[in-house]
This record gives C-alpha cells, sequence and structure tokens, in this order.
C-alpha cells in the first residue's frame, strides 16, 4: 500500500509547469494569474467580435474584380470595384486623364530619390545635385509647355554654377568670392525685375532712350518640350502631396538653420526676432497659416504679379515647417558639447566658419531621426491643404472619386485606400527613422 | 563669471574701431532691423495699395454689425440676427470646450493604453501597439472626414436611432443621453460635498505638518475617503436619494427631453480624443520606462510600501519626463481641433472662416483666429513652464 500511495503522489505532484514552447510561452505571457487571465479573455473576446465582420467585409465579401456599381450594392462587403474604377482620379486628380504617365513618372522619380536617400553611403554634398536636377525634371515632366528663358532661368542656373564651383574651389578666397556670387544671383532670382527697372531709369536719365533695357524684363525665347502644358492648378493626387511634404521641407531647412541660430545668437535684436517668429508659428494652427497663404498672400505681393494658389499653399508650408525645423535643430546645436565651440574659437574661426565646419555638421547628424519624424508629421499635415480647395491626395479621393453620384456610398472603401497609401508612407519612415536613431546610438557608445 | 578682477575692456590687437566686436555686433542689428524693416515696409504698402485697388475696407468694425450666421451649436443664447462679435465669442467657446473635453478624455485613453502597452500580456500590449501604429500614420483629418462620413451615412435616422440602452440613443442627429432631474436632496449632497472636500484638504495639511513634526505618519488615505464620502452620500440617502432621470422620448417627429449632443461635436470630439491619445500613449510609456528598476529597488530597501514607492519615487520622476511633452500634445490637440471646420462643427476658425466670406474682411478675421490660438499657446506653455521649473530636478 505504501508503495502504491507514493507513486500517486508523484503524479500528483506532476512535473513542473512547463516554461519554454508554445505552452510555456502562452502561460508565462497570457495566463499568468488571474487578472493576466481576465485581461486576456476580454481581448480575445474584442478579438473575436471585430475581426471576423471587419475581416469579410475587407477580404472575403468584397468586390475584387471590375463591376457597376449595383453589384457592389448587391454584395455585402467592400467594394474595391470602386478603386479599381476610380484609381487614376484618386492618384492624379485632375490632371489631364491622357497625360497621366507624367505625374506617374514624376511620382516615381520623387519617391526613387526619396528612397536613395535614405541609404548613408548617399549622404554627401553631390546628392543636393542630384535633388535639384530631379526636381528639375519633375516640374518639366509636370508643367509641360515651353520653358520660359528669362533673367530668373538665368539667374537660377548661374547661382548654381557660381555655388559648384565656389564648393570645389580650396581656395579660401576664391571660394567665399563664388559663394557671394552664388546668393548675388540668387538674389535676383527674386529682385532681378526690380535691378532691370531701376538700370532702365539710369540708362533713360543718361541716354535718354526710353525702355531700353525692358525687353530683358520679360521672356527671352522658349524651349519647347514638345509636351502639351499643364497648369499647377490641374496638378493633383499623390504627386501633390509628396510634392508639398517635400519641398516644404527642403526649402524650409535653410530657413530653419538660420532661425535656429538666430535664437540662440548673442544679438539680442536677431534673437528677439527668431524666437518670435518661431513661437508665433508653433502657437498658430497650420489651417490658419494656409488662410494666410491663400488669402492674405495675394495682397502682400505688388500689385499685378499673380501666384499660384499651389504655390500660395507651399509658402505657407514652408513657413510652418521652418519654426518646428528650427526647434529640432536647435536641440542639435544645444547637444554639441561647449567644448567643440571653445575649440574652434581657439583655432580663430570666424562665426561662420565654426558654425559651417565644427558646430552644424555634428548637430545636423545628430537630429536627423527627429527631422525625419518632422517629415512624417509634414507628410500628413499636408492633407490640410484640402481646405483650401488643392486637390491633393485627400480631395481628389474626397470630391472627385467619392464625389461621383454614382459611386458616393463607397466612401468608407475610398477612405480606407488612402489611409492605407499614407500609412505605409508614415509607417516605413517612422521605421526608418528609429533605424537610423539606433545606428547612432551604437556609434556613439562604441566611441565611448 | 565673476571674475574678481575683470581685464579692462580694451580694444583689440589690430586696433581698428570696425574690427571691435561690440561695435560689429550693433552694425549688424541695426542692418538686420533695417532689412526687416523694409521688408515690413514693403509688405504693408503693397497690402494697403491692394486693398484700395479692389475697394476694401479694413478695421474692426464689422463686429458690431449684424451677422446673420446661423449657429446650431452654442454654449451661450445664440441667434442669428447677433452681432459678430458675439459669434466670434462663441465660436471661442465652443474651441474650449471641444479642447477641454477633449484634453480630459485623451488624457484618460492614453494613459490606459500607454500602460496596455507595457502590460505583461502578450495580446494586451500587441493590442494597443497596434492602436497606436494605426492611428499615429494617418493624417488626422483623414480620419475626422472618415468619422464624418460614417455618422452621415452608417448612422441609423433620428427617429429611428440605434437604443444603446439606459436611455442612450445614437443617430444621424448626434448622441442622446438621459438628464439627471434635479432636486433639493442633490442640492444639498453638493454643497455638503464641497465642504467635506475642503475639510479633507486640511485635515491632510495636518496630516502631512505632523509627520513633519514628530516623524510618525498618521493614516491619510481611509480617514480622507471617509470624511469625502461618508457626509454626501448620509445626506443624501436621508433626503430619500431621489434618482429620477428625464430620458429623451419619442414624438412623432422628433426626440423630446434628455440631453443632446451633436453629430458635429461628437465627430470632432472622437477624432481629436482618438488621435491625440496615440500620441498620449507613447509618451505615458516612455515616461514610465525613463525611471530606472534601481529606483525601485532603493525605495524597496529603503522599506517603503508598494503604494509609497509609487507615490513617493515613481511618479514625481516619471511626471518630470512626461509633463513637457504632455504639453505640447494638449497644446497640438487644441490647434488640431481648428479642422472642427471640416465636420461642420462651429469654432472659432468655422466662425471667422463664415465672418470672412460675408465680410470680405480676410485679415481681421484671421488676425481673430491667430490670437485665439496664441492666447492659448502662450498661457499654457507659461503655466507649464512655472510649473516645470517648481518640479524640475535641483541642480547644484
Amino acid at each position: 500500500m505504501a508503495v502504491s500511495e507514493s507513486a500517486t503522489e508523484t503524479v500528483a505532484a506532476g512535473p513542473p509547469p512547463a516554461t519554454t514552447g508554445f505552452i510555456g510561452w502562452m502561460r508565462r505571457n497570457l495566463f499568468s494569474g488571474i487578472w493576466n487571465t481576465l485581461l486576456t479573455l476580454v481581448a480575445a473576446y474584442l478579438l473575436f467580435v471585430i475581426i471576423p465582420p471587419v475581416a469579410s467585409w475587407l477580404f472575403i465579401d468584397a468586390v475584387w474584380s471590375e463591376a457597376p456599381p449595383e453589384t457592389c450594392k448587391a454584395a455585402h462587403g467592400a467594394c474595391w470595384a470602386f478603386i479599381r474604377e476610380k484609381h487614376r482620379v484618386i492618384f492624379f486628380g485632375r490632371y489631364p486623364f491622357f497625360e497621366h504617365w507624367r505625374p506617374l513618372l514624376g511620382m516615381g522619380l520623387l519617391i526613387t530619390m526619396v528612397m536613395a536617400s535614405c541609404f548613408r553611403r548617399f549622404w554627401r554634398p553631390w546628392i543636393a545635385l542630384v535633388w535639384a536636377g530631379g526636381l528639375g525634371a519633375f516640374f518639366l515632366v509636370m508643367w509641360g509647355g515651353a520653358i520660359p528663358i528669362s533673367y530668373r532661368t538665368a539667374a537660377i542656373a548661374a547661382a548654381a554654377v557660381a555655388l559648384v564651383i565656389g564648393l570645389r574651389q580650396s581656395n579660401g578666397g576664391m571660394r567665399s568670392l563664388m559663394l557671394w556670387l552664388a546668393l548675388l544671383f540668387a538674389a535676383l532670382i527674386l529682385a532681378g525685375g526690380a535691378v532691370i527697372r531701376v538700370l532702365d531709369a539710369v540708362v533713360k536719365e543718361l541716354f535718354g532712350v526710353d525702355d531700353a533695357l525692358a525687353p530683358l524684363a520679360g521672356v527671352w525665347f522658349e524651349i519647347p518640350t514638345g509636351l502639351s502644358f499643364v497648369p499647377t492648378s490641374l496638378w493633383g493626387g499623390l504627386p501633390l502631396t509628396l510634392l508639398l511634404s517635400i519641398l516644404g521641407i527642403m526649402v524650409a531647412f535653410p530657413l530653419a538653420i538660420l532661425l535656429a541660430l538666430g535664437r540662440r545668437s548673442k544679438l539680442p535684436l536677431i534673437r528677439m526676432f527668431c524666437v518670435g517668429y518661431i513661437e508665433l508659428i508653433r502657437g498658430v494652427p497650420l489651417i490658419s497659416l494656409l488662410f494666410v497663404g491663400s488669402f492674405l498672400l495675394p495682397l502682400f505681393l505688388p500689385r499685378g504679379v499673380e501666384i499660384a494658389d499651389l504655390a500660395r499653399a507651399q509658402v505657407a508650408i514652408i513657413g510652418f515647417s521652418a519654426a518646428y525645423l528650427a526647434e529640432v535643430i536647435r536641440g542639435g546645436l544645444q547637444a554639441i558639447p561647449r567644448g567643440q565651440y571653445e575649440a574652434a574659437d581657439a583655432l580663430g574661426l570666424s562665426y561662420w566658419q565654426k558654425m559651417a565646419k565644427i558646430v552644424l555638421p555634428q548637430a545636423i547628424v545628430l537630429v536627423i531621426p527627429p527631422i525625419v519624424n518632422t517629415f512624417i508629421g509634414l507628410f500628413k499635415d499636408t492633407s490640410l491643404v484640402s481646405i483650401v480647395s488643392l486637390t491633393d491626395l485627400l480631395l481628389s479621393t474626397k470630391d472627385m472619386a467619392i464625389g461621383d453620384v454614382n459611386w458616393r456610398a463607397f466612401y468608407a472603401e475610398g477612405y480606407t485606400f488612402i489611409a492605407l497609401i499614407y500609412f505605409v508612407f508614415c509607417f516605413f519612415m517612422s521605421k526608418y527613422s528609429q533605424y537610423l536613431e539606433r545606428q547612432f546610438e551604437t556609434g556613439r557608445r562604441k566611441r565611448r | 563669471m565673476a571674475n574678481p578682477n575683470p581685464t579692462p575692456v580694451r580694444a583689440p590687437a589690430t586696433g581698428a574701431w570696425w574690427n571691435d566686436r561690440r561695435v560689429r555686433a550693433v552694425f549688424y542689428q541695426i542692418v538686420f532691423v533695417l532689412a526687416v524693416a523694409a521688408g515690413i515696409w514693403v509688405l504693408v504698402d503693397n497690402t494697403i495699395e491692394n486693398l484700395r485697388a479692389r475697394g476694401l475696407r479694413t478695421g474692426f468694425d464689422f463686429l458690431g454689425a449684424r451677422s446673420g450666421i446661423p449657429i446650431s451649436d452654442s454654449i451661450i443664447p445664440w441667434d442669428p440676427d447677433d452681432t459678430f462679435g458675439r459669434a466670434y465669442l462663441v465660436g471661442i467657446l465652443n474651441t474650449l470646450r471641444v479642447g477641454i473635453v477633449g484634453i480630459i478624455l485623451a488624457t484618460i485613453l492614453g494613459t490606459i493604453v500607454g500602460i496596455a502597452r507595457l502590460s505583461q500580456n502578450w495580446l494586451v500590449s500587441k493590442l494597443a501597439s497596434i492602436y497606436v501604429e494605426t492611428i499615429r500614420n494617418i493624417p488626422l483629418l483623414l480620419q475626422l472626414i472618415f468619422i464624418y462620413a460614417l455618422f452621415g451615412f452608417a448612422l441609423p435616422e433620428q427617429l429611428d436611432p440605434l437604443v444603446i440602452g439606459g436611455g442612450f440613443f445614437l443617430s444621424k442627429g448626434g448622441l442622446m443621453f438621459p438628464l439627471l432631474k434635479l432636486e433639493a436632496a442633490h442640492y444639498a449632497a453638493g454643497s455638503v460635498f464641497l465642504v467635506s472636500f475642503a475639510a479633507m484638504i486640511v485635515y491632510n495639511v495636518w496630516a502631512k505638518r505632523r509627520q513633519n513634526a514628530t516623524g510618525v505618519a498618521p493614516p491619510r488615505l481611509l480617514p480622507s475617503l471617509a470624511m469625502l464620502l461618508l457626509p454626501t452620500i448620509i445626506v443624501f440617502l436621508a433626503m430619500g436619494a431621489p434618482a429620477e432621470f428625464d430620458v429623451a422620448a419619442k414624438t412623432r417627429f422628433r426626440f423630446i427631453g434628455g440631453g443632446a449632443i451633436g453629430p458635429e461635436f461628437l465627430t470632432v470630439l472622437l477624432g481629436l480624443v482618438i488621435y491625440t491619445a496615440a500620441f498620449i500613449a507613447e509618451i505615458v510609456r516612455s515616461g514610465i520606462l525613463a525611471v530606472s528598476y534601481g529606483q525601485t529597488e532603493a525605495a524597496g530597501a529603503l522599506g517603503l510600501t508598494r503604494g509609497q514607492t509609487l507615490r513617493l519615487v515613481l511618479l514625481p520622476q516619471a511626471l518630470r519626463v512626461i509633463i513637457p511633452p504632455m504639453t505640447s500634445q494638449y497644446l497640438n490637440l487644441v490647434k488640431n481641433s481648428s479642422l472642427a471646420l471640416i465636420a461642420g462643427y462651429q469654432d472659432v476658425v468655422a466662425i471667422e472662416n463664415m465672418t470672412m466670406n460675408q465680410t470680405g474682411r480676410a485679415l481681421e478675421a484671421i488676425m481673430l483666429i491667430m490670437a485665439v490660438y496664441l492666447t492659448i499657446s502662450l498661457s499654457i506653455s507659461l503655466a507649464m513652464n512655472t510649473y516645470n521649473k517648481r518640479i524640475a530636478l535641483k541642480e547644484r
């Protein structure tokens, strides 16, 4: 008897609970106590309630093939036939239907450049030139028509050439001369018209000839591209969203550097101006800035100067992101140890040399992950331009695809589809930023 | 800094006055101010010129004129005959209403999700992660438009609402809910509650003083709760505990009685809360993770109880990490409420947008919008900076 008793005891005690394998994993992560088990059951019940109907709507009962709206209305699931029917309008908005290869090409160009810029081996000065060329090609393809060559085009080309030559000079004097020239040409892009008018007046005063230089102010000649002209008012969809966010961050970047430096400047008036600008912009919602762009910007410009709706929104977005980027960059500047500033001073570098060669290169690399996050935020925020009637991805879906009376009932499919597009872009960019953060962290750890 | 023998400031070695750093600083600033002033002068000049050319008038005199704007959802009484100035006030109040309710709800939801992401329960933490990742990566405007469309299409008509139970109905007309019929007992219980709240604070101050003086901590939690709740409950029960609700009832054409929240407000509130909570969840999570485990162990070694550890050691340190980003999320929520426009909720942006269309005073209307948000932003940052200074690590 004693033997059998001890045998039953052994059986009752059993082996220790499994802590490995699937069962063990479940025990540790799902059922480790009453509270935990209860939570698991509640969560599982929630999933049980939510997943089957959503899945059958999304996949099982959905209409995948091409079909008229009537077929979709009869079905219980999602109407992906709607996306099949309307995807071109969703992607390209009002852009002429038979020219859709152009925005497709432009979009491909932008996405390729963004993806290429993610590789650290391409983080070289020449990538700026690639971007300049790529953006030029984008506008060429999107606009088409004839390229007008005027003092503006000439000034842009001259500024670019001076910049490239300047950056390749090793001689300090030549280098700064070229960079100043580039700045001068860049100023001529905006102020060229006024300069020509002044010169005109001088010529009239000296030689008594009327409007001798006036032809210079107009279009010199045109280079036909062989493509039909499509004004920016017809651009739309995803290329527009991408353009607004990419230019929004790229043009804002140099402004943001100046604002960040200004905010840390020792000159009180400059510091006050930068603080005032940054806090003003960050204190108001983007929509109010878009209102400023679309209603007030035309009032601010000289009479007779027209500005396209796209440019108005773009200016507002640039002004907006400059303030946010400036704060990100300021964070980087603050993280640079004082010793770096002092060492640069000890070497006798001037303020701009100190910043351009010592401080900024370190500070900007440090804040690349938050810059990517700012870009993600901006990418999402560009959807606000739909409120000022720019046909971006959101408005092309809302007004043009869902706005079609026959397909009105399938709003959920349309919004789900573009939500997926936004999600894919933002998700991968945020994963990329986290990846960079880890990379930089290990770099710092190794150095220690 | 505090050099006892400051070297006398002298001209730099090169001697020329234009190489003097201070002279240059003054010069640069003068040039800068002149450039900014010139820029502003050009803008103002252009604007005046343009306004004159278009025959537009300027000034804030329109605020006193009859507006004729229909406003359906207002806290203060509104009539279309009221002025634009009053419409502005209605808009500000609506912005504040959605902002304040949104901040409270988003904080609650965000904290729950943030803690859920740290849960040891695999399923719960994964669900929380999916929520955060999905919501953060989709534009708020798209979410608002989607929710608004759902309200418009998917919900039943107002007269045939979805019955949630307990007197709650959901329909295209919004959410209807029961209202408590207020009687003398409620007012009495309310006043008693206020008095006991004051008494509780006095007791806690006394308890703290006593602990500081003698080192012995009087019990605080149970007496506090008892002082706070017992008198109120006793008074309420003694007066017969009336709890009659005014439930919305259907007549032939509409529902009568009860309380109601419009679909516009619900859309905006729901969108803002869901979106902001995802960001708050991340902040709460990183705040909790930021307190190192050594702190818990040290507190245990000092003999603190679990509750004391949480209250006196972990929470204060986590809050120091959490509060600054939390503030900026609150500000974001208030600024994002400007998207209410898209759902037809009449916040300050929507009302000033209408004003702009009716009067043509774009400049003034936009300035009014910006003034509201700047005031809110600056006052919240000011309050938070003060608070932050108080709880900041005192470094010596």
